[in-house]
This record gives C-alpha cells, structure tokens and sequence, in this order.
C-alpha cells in the first residue's frame, strides 16, 4: 500500500507504528480512571449527591478495565509472548509495568472494592435467587456469607480504605500512560514532564462524562426520574476539572509557541494541515471550548431542569468526542512528522484488518455489553429494581 | 529395541539430515572471540560517500532485509548557501540503488550514509519492557527475535528510525553490525563492499585500530548530539543541517 509521503521521511517512519488501536488504549483507560475518581467524590470525600451514580461508576471501570488491555495485545507482533512481561519485565522500560499497575487496579483495587460493596447484596441475591444465577452468586460470595451488622461495617471501613488507596491507584495508572508517551525523548510531540498531568486531567474529564451520560441513559432507560441534584453536581466537578485540563493543554501549547525549538516549524505544519481538522477543530472547539462554554452557562445562568440535561447530554457527548480526539492527535500526530523535521506521512487506516476500524469499533462497544452483564449482574439500584432487598439470614 | 540392517539403512539418512538442521541452529563457533577485547563502532566519512548504494544492497543481502525496510540507506542532501534550516533531502529506496542526477544547481550536495548508531546509552534498549533489546559487552545494540513482543516501542524511541518491524517475525530489527561477521574477525557487509572506503569498522578497544589517530586528528561529529544517546557511529565531515 503506497503511503502518501510529503518532504523527507526517514525510510523506516513511511509506516506508522502505533495504530487507532493504541489511541483506544489511553481512552479506554481515562474512562478508568476517571470513573474511579468520581466513585470515590462519595465514598471518601462523602459528597453525597453523587450517591446515585456510585455503584455504577464502579462497574462502567470494571468494563472499561476489562477491556482496556485488548487493543494492546491485538497489536502486539506476538500477543503470546506478553506475558514475558510479568516474568521478566525491563526495569528501565515506561511499559514494562503496565502489567503490575494494570493487575493492581484490577484486583486490589477496583475488583474487591466492587466486591465489598456489593457483598451483602451477593450473599442475600445467593438466598433468594434459583438456578444459575443462585449458582454465580454464591460462587460470587467467595463463601462469605456473614452479613452481620458488624461484618457489614467491616466491609464499609474495609471499602474505605481500599478507595482512599484507589485514588492515587487511579492517577497512577492514567499518569503512567501519560507518561510512557511522554519519556520518549526521541518525539518532541510526545516528551513532555506535562503529558502524565494531562493524561490524568483528561482521564478525569472522559471518566466524569461517560458516568453522567450512562446514569441519564439509564435512568430514562428505566423510566425513572433523574436526580438533577446528583447530575448538577457531577456537571460542576466536570465543568472544573475541564477548565484545569484545559488551562494544562494550552500551557503545553503556549510553551512550545513560545519556546520555539528545532521541532516547532514541523509540528506546528502538522497542526496547520494534516492535524487541523482533528486537533483545532474536533478538540479544541468543538470538543474542548464548546463543551466548557455550555457547561459553564449551566454554572451561571438559571435553567430549567430540561434545559439543564439537554445540556449536559450534548456537551459529554462533544467531551468524550474531544477526549478521543486528544488521543488521537498524541498518539497518531506523534507519527505523521519525521524525526528529522523534513518530512510528513499519513496514516491509513485498515476496515476490517487486525488492527483496522472495525476492530476499533467493536473494542469501543465491548465495554458497554461488558457493562450491561454486570448491571445484571449486580443491579446499582437493587432497591428501586424490587423494593428493599430481603434480609438475609445473618450468619453468627 | 531391534532394528534389522533394512531398518537400518531408512533410518541412518533420517538421522543425517535431522543432525544437519540440529547444526544448522547452533552458531558458528568463534573461538578465537573475546567479548571483552572489543567495543565496537563505525566511521562514516561523508567527504568519501559517492552516493552508489553498494552498502544498502550488500546489507539487504546478507541480513535478507525485506523489501522496503533498510537496516542502512543513503540520504542525499541538498543545501543552498546559508538555508541551513531548509535542507532538501531525498533517499529513493534508501539509495539503494544509486541517485538520479540532482534537478538542483548551486548550493552543495552530498551523500550521508545513515544506519544504527549504536548507542552506549541507547533509547531503545531502555524502553524494550521484556529487555529483549539489549547491548552486548562489545557495544553491539541487538534484538532477541526469539523473546521480542512486537510492542513497537522501541522503533518509537529511536531518535535516528534505524528500526522497523519485520512483517515477516512480527519483531523489531535493525542493523546488528553483522555481528555474525565481526565475531569472526570479517567486517560488516556494508564496509566490505563500500568502493571509497568511506565506511570504517572499528573497535575501540583497540590500541592499534586506526581510528584512534583518526579521532585524535579530525574533527567528527555524531548525530543528534543533544539527546546524550552516547553514539558510536562517528561522521567526518558531517553538515550541521544533516538530522
């Protein structure tokens, strides 16, 4: 396939390395751990309007974090070896610990969590179900089946711990990825100390937007009314975090401006032409501006409720368009330039190929079926799906 | 186990190829190697580079360099006067097979023969997460093909793009110096067929190897001095618009 080169390319750069697959990755991984982040407003710093979507934060990072390293090992040259990378991890590599961080959130943080909050529901589910879904739910109870007030308030303190380690779990595991883009010193697009804080922010914006969007979708979905107190506060903290993110990306932006090294003619031709449409109009205005400016009005003026979700719809909406397109431009405009400044190339991306846009499409969707099963599963609102759940028999 | 003299004679020419593939994946001895004697490096000096690609044809041949990929290519450079900045730069098929005539008049032309640079403190070599990149004790940057995950990350991190991915393994790859030669006392391909001399093996360990002298009498230069990679592919005569 002839790739359309303009100037100079080192011969070996005509081929982009990193694919749409590798962008998905640092998205999937935001909405990790921005979902987190807004999971623990409640559980440790006890803001509790956004009671509502707690649970539901929980589950949509477990679905995103099941997902998250697939589009890694379908880029690997050889997925088969990956778990080298347990065994005998580099210590000197950015991504050697993906692994380690990755196992870590999975199982110490974000799996027991979910499992300390929803072990009494488990174990009264496990009494009151038949069938298979008697058979996972005891299997899911691990044989704890003591839901004596006392055990519960162990689980509680238990839970709260594991969130207040959770959150710096979650910066770690989104600035981790910022920051294996950003310590390579040989792609002036990428190196930057700022790239693990921006990661992290943007993390937080797409995490924030995804769990507003879903607690709407699923409460009209459910025909039940929704808390515009929770929403209006889950918007605030968005809207916030937006503006830092923001006020990051254009300092980032500003100091290459101003600064002005050998890399600046270059990229900022990429900006003005193969990168505009993506960089200046996708994330900065329609997905970066826009947003910030509507949620920003929802802060100052006096809507109606209707209004007010009708805002919020449309500018998570134009958030997650604009975060996706944020990793986009790093990590597929870290590759359109040369090294040497001289040159341009382009990437084509496959249909149905490997790592083509169908596969993207279907990794994009897996999370939300993935979602679905565990709000099945563990519904985040046992006591609106059936009145309160019965009590179980205490165990003594 | 009874094996008559019929079984016998099947069997024997079995066993002769199969020893034949056994020999075939061990390495050629080098008894006389001593790792610690040798830290190796290349000069490259441009003022002799004529521009004919031998030594991107010669390496693609010994290192079946799949079409399209260069373990080493040739770059033709164009300056005018004072657009130091501004460089025209063109490499058809690496140069692989020789430059057409220059459509450019006036400022100066020249060849620039690119190829791993071989780093002390290598990019790549920190950012492979399984270590299956690594430089050896005679400062030769390698590839274990067999442990290689395919990440791609340390084509990213080459400042130089002296790597690709072989589509045929799935693994990184690169120049390796022709360690298979340079370990039996040969030179690498390229400096073997290189008509001007212009490419010059070396081991600086070596009190006796000519490029001490040379070092110590010329003016050399490596690329991208400011990225501290430690290269060890020297350039005389090397442009400062040259990336």
């Amino acid at each position: 396939m002839q790739v359309p080169v303009e100037g100079f390319m080192y011969p070996n750069e005509i081929e982009l390395q990193w694919s749409v697959l590798i962008v998905l990755y640092p998205f999937l991984t935001g909405l990790v751990a921005g979902a987190f982040i807004l999971a623990s407003l409640e559980r440790v710093f006890r803001v509790e309007a956004v009671k509502p979507t707690y649970r539901l934060a929980l589950l949509t990072a477990l679905a995103f974090l099941l997902v998250a390293p697939l589009p890694l090992q379908l880029h690997l040259g050889h997925p088969e070896r990956s778990y080298e990378m347990y065994l005998t991890p580099h210590r000197s590599s950015a991504m050697a610990m993906f692994g380690f961080v990755y196992l870590w959130y999975l199982l110490a943080v974000l799996v027991l969590e979910i499992w300390l909050d929803y072990r009494r529901d488990i174990v009264v589910l496990s009494q009151t179900t038949t069938g298979w879904r008697r058979l996972i739910y005891r299997v899911l109870t691990l044989g704890s089946t003591n839901i004596s007030p006392r055990a519960l308030h162990i689980d509680e303190r238990a839970g709260w711990l594991i969130t207040v380690i959770g959150i710096p779990s979650a910066f770690l595991l989104h600035g981790y990825v910022g920051f294996i883009f950003g310590s390579v010193k040989a792609n002036p697009w990428w190196s930057s100390p700022l790239m693990p804080v921006v990661f992290l922010f943007s993390a937080m914006v797409s995490g924030i937007a995804v769990v507003m969007l879903l607690y709407m979708l699923v409460s009209s979905l459910r025909k039940e009314p929704i808390d515009m107190g929770c929403v209006d506060t889950v918007a605030k903290y968005l809207f916030y975090t937006f503006v830092i993110d923001f006020s990051l990306e254009m300092l980032d932006l500003i100091h290459r401006i101003y600064e002005a090294d050998e890399s600046f003619r270059s990229l900022d031709f990429m900006v003005h032409t193969r990168l505009y449409f993506s960089q200046v109009v996708l994330q900065i205005f329609i997905g970066t501006l826009l947003p910030i400016t509507l949620l920003g009005l929802t802060q100052v003026l006096k809507l109606t409720p209707m209004v007010r979700k009708q805002i919020y719809v449309l500018s998570g909406c134009l958030t997650l368009i604009g975060i996706f397109a944020m990793r986009w431009n790093v990590v597929i405009g870290g590759q359109l330039f040369s090294k040497s400044f001289l040159g341009y190339t382009t990437y084509k991306m496959g249909f149905a190929t490997r790592e083509g846009l169908l596969t993207a499409i279907v990794l994009t969707v897996l999370p939300f079926v993935f979602l679905w099963v565990l709000v099945k599963l563990l519904p985040p609102w046992p006591e609106r799906d059936s009145g309160a759940l019965p009590d179980a028999t205490p165990a003594h | 186990m009874n094996i008559t003299r019929r079984r016998m004679l099947v069997l024997l020419p079995a066993a002769a190829v199969a020893w034949k593939y056994v020999l075939a994946g061990t390495p050629e001895a080098s008894p006389n190697y001593q790792m610690t004697e040798h830290w190796w490096a290349m000069l490259i000096d441009i003022t002799k580079c004529i521009g004919c690609g031998s030594c991107v044809r010669a390496c693609q041949l010994e290192n079946h360099v799949p079409d399209g990929y260069f373990r080493t290519w040739v770059e033709r450079y164009h300056i005018e006067d004072w657009e130091m900045e501004y460089p025209k730069v063109d490499s058809p098929d690496g140069g692989k097979n020789g430059f057409p005539v220059a459509k450019e008049t006036g400022g100066k032309n020249f060849f620039v023969p690119k190829m791993c640079n071989q780093c002390a403190d290598s990019p790549c070599t920190q950012v492979c997460p399984v270590g299956a990149t690594f430089v050896t004790p005679d400062g030769v940057v390698l590839v274990d093909q067999k442990y290689c995950l395919g990440c791609r990350y340390c084509v990213q991190a080459c400042p130089y793009g002296c790597r690709f991915i072989n589509p045929k393994t799935e693994t990184a790859n690169k120049c390796t110096l022709c360690y298979h030669r340079i370990t039996k006392g040969l030179t690498t391909a390229c400096c073997e067929v290189c008509p001007t001399g212009a490419r010059q093996l070396a081991n600086l360990k070596d009190p006796k190897d000519p490029i001490h002298e040379f070092l110590q009498t010329h003016s050399v230069q490596v690329l991208k001095p400011y990225l501290a990679t430690r290269s060890k592919c020297f350039y005389y005569g090397l442009d400062g618009a040259v990336r």
